[in-house]
């Protein structure tokens, strides 16, 4: 299934004060792979996905994206976030920038590109999640769904290798949630390796190749959706998952 | 029964016309409405009145309907020559107008306030409205180039050297601080009787002081040279212009792209040569006006703008210092910050004037005025950076986050993402503390220096214009001048405010 690893997790460790939130987390995950990652509230997959790109600091272990090591000391903090874009539940778009402003901060101030060429390439990534013409708008005039594509549109006009979403739907009106999803099935149609915090078991069956379901900081079970959701092996994601479908 | 084939029922004459409604618009309307619409609004109407008419009534028969217009002296102002009960004495504002404005700024001199004004107006006034172009090059101009020129403009005096002389006149007398500071170890190390830590340490200051002694040698060797030349200052200016621009080009980006740095470069550089060149500074500029002799409107403004611009930079830096991860910036910020809130703005003044020429060495005089500039500059900072500290806590951390995720530095994301969005919250706040200050201004009259109110006061012991009601007249000229100024910038912000938050307007 995979080929070679872009991220590569190793006994990673983390801890807030007493409390161990993350358990000798290993995750090995490919090119091109898209995995799901669930599991009950507090069972910290969203502290894992943040400490990929160094937005949480770990205590012990190391992660690999794209042969840049990241160990406690995020010395190479920054080559690794220019590899991995990130997409958050709360959308963090920059209320103060219009959309198309939004998509080319990163690109000029990180990459140096001239602005000409930013703005082309941000229409570009704009027109893909299907909203060019709202291009010279405020975030905060725009419904949740549309700030959520701009937000995917901003992660890629770095050109990431890896995309991370944090519960990319959870803040979302139901009737929303849609259009989100179908931009990220296109952008998993495309290719891209895509890690994905959600709630969304359609998207994990249609997309996933690999679902990881975490519980109290462990990785408890990894698996195909087929085999997941049709043949569960633990009690814990039995569980789970005879509460999320019904 | 009665007759089914009745006819309907139809009046015979026309109905009566009904009063007209009460009127709900226009003035009639307004009054009925929302001034005495219940009895509990009835009386605050008649407090209103009453209220306005003993203050508006009695306000303009002093401004304005019991006024002395014209006259030379004191007598005009007084009832028994004027007829009436005397109201403002405005004769004794035009009299005293230029000392209002100026102090004791030399006569023939006036016309370099009079440009700096203009020429402060002319930069501040396009900065000021969104619509003009060329916001970069404005605010620089009016930010960087224009203190210095109101500076030789204002104060006079030329200039010795450029670049060249000032950096290794700086470095010269690091060196020999330190090189001092060794041999004063050595000496003391005889004295004593724990010898040999001072002695070995002072032998170490001195070997770094001969150390740096030859490694500014080729610079001040230039310095020397150029000062021996016939044309010192532009010989200076030039080596300058070339290092610099030279620096500035290869640091672009060389040949690929170091062109815009280059070419702006030279064209700051050629914009100071005209400004050297106009204002004579390499010929000794123009006489020198000591700051005891400004006074009035000049300094309050110099002090307001000076404190404001300065202010802000500062007020920033301890709010980022004040949330800092390192822990000595932190306690260094929380110090400061709490230490000048601590302690009156007349304190810090005196200290500033009084004290400190007593702890610093003799030949190291600081002028008076600047003293004051930089305790204002300073105190004003410290309220400034916990109202900008404010501003920060209110951006949610998520913005920080998303921009560090797109690779953003701690630097990029906080002056794109963080500050931006933390100004904009607490423009009420900075433009608080700016009214604050305009006002606090006035405090400098304490310490020997004449602001507006400082002249106003000291006019008012001249016996020519000393009638009952100069003083009177003369507070409520100052209060309308603090007015008109404060206003404006209470104005000015709500207008900035509106504007900047469109992103918030759906």
């Amino acid at each position: 299934m995979s080929t070679t690893p872009i991220v590569n997790i190793s006994t990673l460790n983390k801890w807030y004060g007493d409390f161990h939130v993350l358990r000798d987390i290993n995750l090995e995950v490919g090119k091109g792979e898209r995995i799901v990652i669930c599991g009950p509230s507090g069972s910290g997959k969203s502290t894992l996905i943040r400490c990929i790109n160094a937005l949480e600091e770990f205590q012990e272990g190391e992660i690999v994206v794209d042969g840049i090591e990241l160990g406690p000391n995020l010395r190479r903090v920054d080559e690794v976030r220019r590899e991995v874009g990130m997409v958050f539940q709360s959308f963090n778009l920059f209320p103060h920038l219009t959309v198309l402003d939004n998509c080319t901060l990163a690109p000029i101030w990180v990459r140096n590109i001239p602005k000409k060429d930013a703005e082309a390439a941000a229409m570009k990534f704009l027109e893909r999640v299907k909203i060019p013409h709202q291009a010279n708008k405020f975030p905060g005039q725009m419904s949740g769904g549309q700030q959520q594509r701009v937000a995917i549109a901003r992660a890629l006009t770095m050109n990431p290798k890896v995309m991370l979403f944090d519960e990319p739907t959870s803040a979302l009106d139901p009737e929303m949630v849609k259009e989100v999803l179908d931009t990220m099935v296109d952008l998993a149609r495309e290719g891209m390796t895509m890690l994905v915090v959600t709630h969304e078991m359609g998207f994990a069956r249609e997309v996933a190749n690999r679902v990881v379901f975490m519980d109290a900081g462990q990785i408890i079970e990894s698996n195909t959706p087929q085999e997941f959701f049709a043949n569960p092996q633990h009690a814990r994601s039995k569980l789970f998952l005879s509460q999320i479908l019904r | 029964m009665t007759d089914l084939s009745a006819p309907s029922f139809v009046r015979q004459d026309l109905v009566a016309e009904r009063a007209a409604p009460a009127k709900t618009t226009g003035f009639i309307g307004f009054v009925r409405t929302r001034l005495l619409n219940s009895p509990g609004n009835i009386l605050l109407t008649i407090l209103g009145l009453l209220l306005a008419w003993y203050i508006v009534v009695p306000t303009i028969k002093f401004l304005l309907v019991d006024a002395v217009w014209a006259g030379k002296d004191r007598t005009a102002c007084l009832a028994e020559k004027a007829g009436h009960e005397v109201g403002a004495c405005w004769p004794y504002i035009a009299a005293k107008l230029t000392q209002l404005i100026y102090g004791f700024y030399p006569e023939a001199q006036r016309w370099r306030v009079n440009l700096t004004y203009g020429l402060g107006a002319a930069l501040l006034l396009p900065l000021l409205m969104p619509r003009l172009p060329a916001k970069g090059i404005n605010s620089g101009l009016f930010f960087f180039a224009f203190p210095v020129v109101a500076f030789f403009l204002l104060h006079g005096g030329g200039i010795a050297g450029f670049g060249v002389s000032w950096t290794a006149g700086v470095l010269q007398l690091f060196e020999q601080s330190v090189g001092g500071a060794g041999d004063l170890l050595v000496n003391l190390s005889k004295s004593s009787a724990i010898a040999p830590l001072p002695w070995a340490l002072g032998k170490v200051l001195v070997l770094v002081g001969f150390l740096i002694h030859w490694l500014i040698f080729p610079l001040t060797w230039l310095r020397d040279q150029l000062q021996l030349s016939s044309l010192p200052v532009w010989g200076d200016f030039l080596v300058t212009a070339v290092i610099v621009s030279a620096v500035l080009f290869v640091l672009g980006g060389g040949m690929r792209t170091g062109r815009r740095a280059l070419v702006g470069s030279l064209l700051t550089f050629a914009g100071i040569a005209v400004g050297i060149k106009l204002m004579g500074l390499d010929r000794g500029g123009f006489p020198i006006v000591d700051t005891r002799l400004w006074g009035g409107l000049l300094v309050t403004l110099v002090i307001a703008i000076t404190g404001i611009v300065a202010s802000m930079p500062i007020g920033i830096a301890l709010a980022l210092g004040r949330r800092s991860s390192i822990p000595l910036i932190r306690i260094f910020s929380i110090a400061f910050i709490e230490f000048w809130r601590g302690v009156p703005l007349i304190t810090v003044l005196f200290f500033a004037t009084y004290m400190l020429p007593l702890f610093v060495p003799g030949n190291f005089a600081v002028d008076g005025l600047l003293r004051a500039l930089i305790g204002v500059a300073i105190f004003t900072g410290a309220y400034m950076a916990e109202v900008i500290r404010g501003g920060l806590a209110a951006v949610a951390r998520g913005q920080a986050e998303a921009a560090s995720a797109l690779g953003l530095s701690w630097w990029k994301t906080t002056s794109l993402i963080v500050l931006p969005q933390a100004l904009r919250y607490v423009i009420p706040g900075i433009v608080n503390s700016f009214i604050s200050l305009f006002k606090d201004t006035s405090l400098v009259s304490i310490v020997a220096l004449f602001d507006l109110l400082g002249s106003l006061r000291a006019s008012f012991s001249d016996p020519n214009w000393s009638t009952p009601t100069t003083a009177f007249t003369g507070f409520a000229f100052a209060g309308m001048i603090y007015f008109v100024f404060c206003f404006g910038m209470s104005r000015y912000s709500l207008f900035v405010e509106h504007r900047l938050n469109a992103h918030r307007r759906h």
